[in-house]
């Protein structure tokens, strides 16, 4: 080669070419496919929204099976009747309130500011379900989910996500035989809002006890397990006042 | 292997056994840790480390000479990384599932010695042909024994294989488990990894003693 490799300026150069290339590389593949990002991340939130109040393909045990794709978004709209926003204990109705960005206004609503928590209104077999979505910390990186309940405060369905939960061990959360268990579980004690405890050594492996506020952990994954308990507890803390009002007994 | 000559075949057999990336250089033995708890994980992270090496392997030969010596190690950095993120980004738009189950891979194939230590040690020195060989073959290497590590972790600790129960129930009590089997806790944290690979070492050395260190 003719170029010395060592000199300085050649080093700056290369520096700048490889950075406008690479960089611009980058930012043309991630402008070109955005808009299908989106729209896949739009149907993953419908469908594990529809998930969580039972709308779903399973079959047999152990798979998670969504609605799939090409008829979520008609699904969605068939199943959810209303979309709203919280401040306190009213509520008013936003098109679209499940596209907002919970993590960020759960950490607003924690600060004291001003927050929009959404809140979505399901109607199934003439039944209605009340479904709140959820962000916390796992072990890694953040958890998420929903959970849905009825006007009685009792689970009717969770579907809990994570970003970086260690395969095997923390993300097993998402596992059929980890979610089911949270069905029929009620999240009060008596009258207070109690959520639900992901225990170690309960002495309640088959989750026969529905009123003990707990379902059994995951081996090898306590900091997801109490990651999921928190997660659970502190956003029913910010939805509790409006959830006060749908309650009936 | 008619098609490749017996040299270039080596690139590709070598670390498969007498010079593999785990056993031998041991390199990547983070990911070989942290990920093999289950066997369908161990797969997905051989190839996706498959697909960077052999690339990565390629793009920095191609490169080889026109690389100032002073920042190869982060133009290396910047090639794994731009691959790394195109295919993350290729796999979100066409494939979201499987980009959902590969998410916590991408930071850690970044981060893979081998991928490093291979556009070090190979690619900067070797044509394009030659360093795309190595990189499948040390990529084959890292995998085998990342499903090896794998498939021990998930039968011995869950009783399960790519999620089926091949040991039967562990909770209504059927196959193995009805005579008294039960799944073994320890196999499904770390720790147990690095006890498999260490038998796989040992298992290694003891039937080729000549791959045994001087100490």
């Amino acid at each position: 080669m003719a170029i010395s490799t060592d000199k300085n300026s050649y080093t700056v150069i290369f520096a700048v070419v490889m950075v406008v290339v690479v960089g611009s590389l980058l930012a043309f593949v991630a402008s070109g496919l955005k808009p299908k990002i989106h729209e896949n991340q739009r149907f993953e939130k419908q469908q594990n929204i529809l998930y969580a109040m039972g709308v779903n393909e399973n079959e047999g045990d152990g798979d998670v099976v969504f609605v799939p794709t090409t008829s979520v978004e008609e699904e969605f709209s068939k199943y959810i009747t209303e979309q709203l926003v919280l401040d306190g204990s009213t509520a008013e109705a936003k098109e679209n309130a499940y596209l907002i960005d919970v993590q960020k206004e759960i950490v607003k609503a924690k600060a004291g500011e001003k927050a929009e928590l959404p809140l979505l209104i399901g109607e199934k077999d003439g039944k209605k379900f009340y479904i709140i979505p959820m962000s916390g910390k796992g072990l890694w990186d953040v958890i998420s989910g929903y959970i849905s309940l009825d006007d009685k405060m009792v689970v009717q369905g969770v579907y809990f996500d994570h970003r970086g939960e260690t395969p095997g061990l923390g993300a097993n959360i998402k596992q059929r035989f980890f979610m089911d268990d949270f069905i029929g579980e009620s999240i009060l004690n008596g009258n207070s809002f109690e959520g639900i405890t992901v225990a170690k050594g309960n002495n309640d492996p088959m989750n026969n006890d529905k009123e003990d506020n707990a379902v059994d952990a995951l081996a090898g994954a306590t900091i997801t397990g109490n990651g999921v308990t928190a997660m659970i507890k502190e956003s029913l803390k910010l939805y509790k006042p409006y959830l006060e009002t749908i309650r009936t007994n | 292997m008619g098609l490749l000559s017996k040299k270039d075949a080596n690139l590709i057999l070598d670390p498969l056994a007498d010079n593999n990336p785990i056993t031998i250089q041991v390199l990547g033995i983070c990911s070989a840790l942290a990920i093999t708890a289950e066997l369908k994980a161990s797969v997905v992270m051989a190839l996706s480390v498959l697909f960077v090496l052999s690339m990565g392997n390629v793009v920095i030969s191609l490169l080889r000479n026109v690389i100032p010596s002073k920042i190869r190690i982060i133009v290396q950095l910047v090639v794994v990384a731009a691959l790394v993120i195109i295919v993350d980004q290729v796999l979100k738009a066409f494939a979201y599932e499987l980009s959902k189950t590969l998410s916590v891979f991408v930071g850690l194939i970044i981060t893979n010695c081998i991928i490093m230590g291979r556009f070090e040690a190979f690619a900067l020195g070797n044509t394009p042909g030659k360093a795309f060989l190595d990189g499948i073959g040390n990529a084959l290497g890292y995998g085998i024994i990342l499903v090896i590590v794998g498939f021990f972790r998930e039968l011995l600790g869950s009783g399960t294989l790519f999620g089926f129960k091949v040991l039967g129930d562990p909770v209504t009590k059927t196959g193995l488990y009805s005579i008294g089997y039960e799944n073994n806790g320890f196999m499904i944290i770390p720790p147990a990894a690095l006890i498999v690979v260490g038998i796989i070492i040992w298992v290694q050395r003891s039937r080729n003693r000549e791959l045994i260190e001087e100490a």
